[in-house]
Order: C-alpha cells, then structure tokens, then sequence
C-alpha cells in the first residue's frame, strides 16, 4: 500500500455487491475529493470483513473503526466528520460486540491464518499481496527446499484436508509424487456448494493469490507442470477475481515456464462447473472438468494414482491450499502450536442462523462450539432459546444444546458420530422444526443425488416421501424404522460420499429430537408445519 | 456464423465443453442451448453427439427448452428455508403465476429452484440472470420484479 494518512477498507463480496458497494465506493471517491483530502486518504476495495448480514461494511484505519450498513447518502457524513475532523460516526458503527477482525492480530478467539488477507488487501492488484509476505514461501520452496523437503514439512505440519474428510495432505501429495508416471496434476477444489457454505467463495474473492500460491507449491511437491482450479459456475465473481489473479501471476512470471528462474514451470486454468452439488465429490469433479456428466467414479483406483485423463492427481480444498503458503512461511513447529495434537491450525466457518452476528470467522481447531456461538455467533436473539444446530452443512449432524462442549476438530465430531464437514454453523431457536428442516435437507439431496446408483436414487426419494409424510402427521409406527433402515442401507451400498452421508443427518435429528418426530406422527399440530403447508397449497 | 465465433474462441479440446456451453447458452436470448449448438459444440470438439447431450442434461444450469429472458433462482437449501424461503415461493408463483420450471406468458421469467447460492449471510436469496439479491421479504420480491418488467 502507499503511505497515507488513513485508509477507507471496503469490503467486497457478493454481498456487499448486493447491498450497493459500487455507489459507495464511487460516492466516497467523490466525497474525499470535494474535501481535498486526495492523496492523504486511500479508499481500498478488499475482500469480505467477516461480517455477514449488515449490508456494506467498512473499517477506517488507524483507528480501526468498523461502520456497518453503510449507504451513499451517509459517505460524505463519515469523510467530514471521521476523516475529516476525528469524530467517528456513532450512528454508524457497528456494535462493539460484533467480532471484528484485526488484522494480523488475534481479537477476541478469531485466529487469523487462512483469511489473513481477507478485507486486509486488495484482492486484484498483486503487489499488495506480494507486500504482505505473499510469494515468500513459494520462494523458499523453489530456493531453499527439494519436493521432498516441501512434503515433509507439510506432512510435519499435521495439516489435514478442509474439504470434509480430513485426510491428511502431506500423505495425500506424497503418494501422487511416487505415483509413476511423468504427466500429473493438481486440482483445487472450489466446487463450493454445502448448503450454508460460503468461506472458499470469500478466499477465492478475498485472497486468489493466497491459492494459486499454495497451488504451485503443491505442483512443485508433487511433480506436476499443471493446475486447474475448478469453480462452481454460480460464482460469477470468483471466476472473474480468479482469472484476473491469474494473468497478474503469469506477469510477474510467478506462473509459467521456469518460475523465479528455479527450472520448475507450472500453469493454472480455471474451469466452471454449472451446477451439480455431485461434483464437489472428487471424482466427479474429474469427470465434470474432463468435460462429461459429474459422475462419481468407483474407487479405488483412486485419483492419486488415476485421476485426470488417468494421471495421478492431488484433488485439494480452496481452504487446505491456502493453509499451504502460512506454514512454509512460517514453519510446521509454529503451525503445530494451533489447534490440537491431531488437527492443527484454524478452522474457517460460515456462523448462519438465528445468531446476532452471523459471518465468517476462523478459528483454531478445537475450539468448543458453545465458543462459536455464544462468543463469536453472540448467541441466539434475546428472549429467545437455542433448540439445535445444524454442523456441517445439509451432510451434517442435528445437534442438541447438551452438544455445545464438543470441540470442533475432526476427531472429536466423529466420535460423537458428527463431522466437521465443510465448516456451516447453522443455528435455530425454537421457532425451527427439526421435522420440517429434515424434509428442506432430504430434498436438497433428492435434487442433488445424481442418479448413478440406486441406493442414493432410489434411497432420496423414498426418504422425501417418508418426511412429507411425517410432517403431514400421516405417518404409522414404522416410518422412523424405515428410514433409518434406509439411509443405513445407504451409508453402506452407495457409491460415494453424497448418498453415505444422508445418514448424519437423518440419524443425529431422530436420535436428539425424536419426541418432535413422535409429536408430528401422533398428528400434535406444529404452527410451522401448517403455516408452510398452506403457503405452499 | 456468431455462434461459430463463439466456439473458436476456445482451444479444441474437451474440457472446454462446460465453458463453451454457459457461452453459447448466454448468447441466446432465451436461455437455452438448441440442438444445433449441440451439434456445432459435437462436431467442433470431435465428440459424438449423444456424449454432449449426456453432459448437457446433468448439469442445472443448462436447458434444452427455451427459458424467458430473465432466470429467476430460488435458493431452497435449508439455511433459506429457515429464514423463509417458502413463504417467497408461494409469492413469487403467486406473482408470477407460474410454477417452478414453468416461463411466464410474457417470456420474461422462468422461475426455478436452486441449491446453495453460497451467500446465507443474506438469507433468502435469490439469483435473477447473474445478479444475487439477498434479505427477500415478498414485498422487496415485488419490487425488484418490477424493475425487471420496467427495463423489459
């Protein structure tokens, strides 16, 4: 950045898109050169601030001030009073407590590694990156490490794939790098479509860079001289952000034939998919970027050995890549003093729901959920209480208010038969029906299910009916038995992930709430079953 | 002849298709891909024709039918539906006087329903074309629809 006597950060994501941050991005252009502060102020368009839900939200630094809500008509208020006189506009600021993330520090529990850059720099303009430390650890891999070196050092690190499974990456990049075979490659995995998602969608616009580094690291580990980062054809923005980064990265010769003069050369393409939550399952997601239908494949072989075109190919999470660069920068020992023994580092999650403050927030591994939402989420609004949270995504656990101790890494969710998921907090009060939640999560995945196997085929479908059923209070004694008969049947006999894991939910919401389940079956009328009833008549 | 250039524009090889589809699919005015683009896309890209329908019909985003000029996507994933993306349902149909998957007399909307749109910090939302819009009460529906029907 230039030196200047304050900085306006703006942050720009779909959301404040939606919100109108193009008037008032424009608008403070115009203020601060009616005040003649051109030159001493900088107004700087950066990635999301980590506030979700409060329109267009910016931060004022040096003194760090936080406005939320922010319209064109209240610009020239804040750049006359705050920018030019030192008052900051009360009206304006967002309530203290709201978690705001300082940059670099760490605030409140906020641990700041993977979204480090996010709403710090100008996602577009790659200097700013390079400024904040960006390429450093790509550097000291071409220089200083062989493959291996890099390998280790991840491996080292413990760090364990964000997609979900939690596999860990080092292993995962070792195994391509001794696949045989000269042609590999490496894939990023920005299929981001778990409902209640959207922090790859806020790296991707937040902080390119930051990936594409982690990404020709990964290639330089793993032996391959190609990347594609494959973006799901909804985010318009991200594909945009991401081409752009890409071309600035080529520029700089970062990407491209014999990168920083190592020998190594390596190139990036984007690839959009167009709307298939399937292909977010890796195999699927080869098959959709080699230009078919996004059907899983039968595993093993796996993509290590035979993914792209058949070649051995690294499959990693937006999340996991961007992990890659922090610790090389800084170490695998300092990676380790984060999080817990068996799942270092941060966690980036989506806080959604009946919470005061829901957003975007990184925090280490391990941290207990009642943290997530009683500290950071500030809870469930006043007067009313907390009845479940939804962990995971539509592929996750139903959990209980007796559930909030449970630490949020990998290991812990799973021995409570949860998981850690893609990182969605989806909070209800008990204005919710866990009933008529199941039936929104059955039908996602009755639309998503992609029809090649008929456990999930058959097994969606049967399971949307059942739930209709019992949410109509027409169901018998043995609709509960049956479906979970069902979704065991098809945790076992499906062919991937998406049809495994419909088990979770519908498991974890008749063991916690099962007396909602009863109530709606001995026909007990439920104000939010019949309210929806008649809307949808 | 334009939608030949369309094509040219990416190299020949077959992990292009979904990029040439959504180009050649936003270049129609209805939204759709008709049965010469398939074959354009088929013979451009040295693949049987079947092996592109296949593609075609998995993928969402993609129809064979024509749509109307504006796509109005409804995110129905539970965060939404929490925050009560039904009751928008009710009024968008209600509005529009259409079901989903149905295009309105007019040609101007085709009401459909999607998964996660990736922005719940706004829930409920929808997509019109490429445009997200967050916070949906039916009210703000109403009057984002109208400016659609204004600007035609």
């Amino acid at each position: 950045m230039r030196i200047a006597r304050a900085h306006v950060l703006v942050g720009v994501d779909e959301e404040a898109r939606l919100a109108g941050v193009d008037r008032v991005l424009s608008a403070f252009r115009e203020a601060i050169r009616n005040a003649g502060l051109e030159g001493e102020v900088q107004v700087v368009e950066t990635g999301t601030l980590g506030v979700s839900g409060r329109g267009v939200v910016l931060v004022v630094y040096p003194e760090g001030v936080y406005y939320a809500g922010v319209t064109p008509e209240d610009v020239p208020v804040i750049v006359e009073e705050h920018l030019l006189k030192g008052r900051p506009v009360e009206r304006l600021r967002l309530p203290a407590a709201v978690p705001q993330t300082e940059p670099r520090q760490v605030l409140g529990r906020q641990v700041r590694v993977v979204l480090r850059n996010c709403g710090v720099i100008d996602p577009e303009e790659i200097e700013e990156y390079i400024a904040a430390g960006g390429y450093e650890a790509l550097g000291k891999a071409l220089t200083e490490m062989s493959p291996d070196e890099v390998i280790e050092e991840i491996k080292r690190s413990g760090l364990r794939g964000r997609g979900g499974a939690g596999f860990p990456t080092g292993v995962k990049w070792e195994a391509v790098r001794r696949a045989s075979g000269q042609e590999k490659y490496v894939i990023c995995n920005a299929d981001e479509g778990e409902p209640g998602t959207f922090k790859d969608r806020l790296i991707l616009e937040g902080d390119p860079h930051k990936l594409i580094e982690g990404m020709i690291i990964a290639g330089y580990a793993v032996g391959a001289r190609k990347g594609y980062v494959y973006i799901r054809g909804e985010y318009q923005l991200s594909i945009a952000r991401m081409q752009k980064a890409i071309s600035q990265a080529r520029e700089y010769g970062l990407l491209g034939d014999d990168i920083l003069g190592s020998g190594f050369s390596f190139d990036l393409e984007v690839r959009p998919g167009a709307g298939a939550y399937v292909c977010g399952e890796e195999t699927s997601l080869i098959e959709s970027l080699e230009g078919k239908r996004g059907w899983p494949r039968i595993r093993p072989p796996y993509p290590v050995t035979c993914g792209l075109w058949g070649k051995p190919t690294v499959v990693n999470n937006v999340e996991t890549l961007a992990n890659v660069p922090e610790i090389l920068r800084q170490g695998a020992d300092w990676y380790r003093t984060l999080g817990t023994p068996t799942c270092p580092g941060t966690k980036v999650y989506t806080l959604l729901g009946h919470v005061r403050y829901p957003g975007l927030v990184e925090v280490e591994m391990g941290t207990p959920l009642r943290t997530l939402v009683y500290e950071l989420g500030g809870g469930v609004p006043e007067g009313r209480t907390l009845k479940a949270v939804l962990v995971g995504g539509a592929a996750g656990a139903f959990l209980s208010p007796q559930d909030l101790d449970v630490r949020m890494d990998f290991d812990s969710l799973r021995e409570m038969a949860a998981a850690l998921g893609s990182g969605a907090v989806l909070v209800m009060d008990e204005s919710a029906c866990i009933v008529d939640m199941l039936a929104s999560v059955l039908r996602f995945f009755r639309h998503e299910s992609c029809g090649q196997c008929t456990p999930c085929r058959a097994g969606t479908d049967a399971l949307v009916r059942l739930i209709e059923a019992v949410r109509r209070g027409e169901g018998d004694g043995r609709t509960l038995g049956l479906m979970t008969e069902i979704v065991e049947t098809m945790r076992l006999a499906s062919l991937c992930p998406l049809g495994q894991s419909v088990a979770l939910p519908v498991t974890t919401a008749l063991t916690h709430f099962r007396d909602e389940f009863e109530a709606h079956l001995a026909g007990e009328p439920c104000p939010r079953c019949h309210k929806l009833e008649r809307a949808l008549r | 002849m334009e939608k030949l250039e369309i094509v040219r524009r990416f190299p020949r090889k077959r992990d292009q298709l979904l990029a040439i589809l959504h180009e050649l699919q936003r270049a129609n005015p209805r939204n759709y891909l008709t049965g010469e683009d398939l074959r354009l896309v088929a013979e451009y890209l040295d693949l049987p024709l079947s092996a592109v329908h296949d593609a075609v019909t998995f993928y969402s985003m993609f129809s064979l039918v024509p749509r109307g000029k504006h796509i109005i996507r409804l995110c129905d994933s539970p965060p939404c539906h929490l925050a009560g993306a039904w009751s928008l349902l009710s009024a968008l149909k209600e509005e529009l006087g259409i079901d989903v998957g149905q295009t309105t007399e007019d040609g101007l909307f085709t009401l459909e329903l999607t998964s996660c749109l990736g922005v719940c910090g706004v829930a409920p939302a929808m997509m019109i074309d490429d445009e997200v819009y967050g916070n949906l009460t039916p009210e703000r529906l109403k009057e984002i629809l109208a400016r659609y029907r204004e600007e035609g």
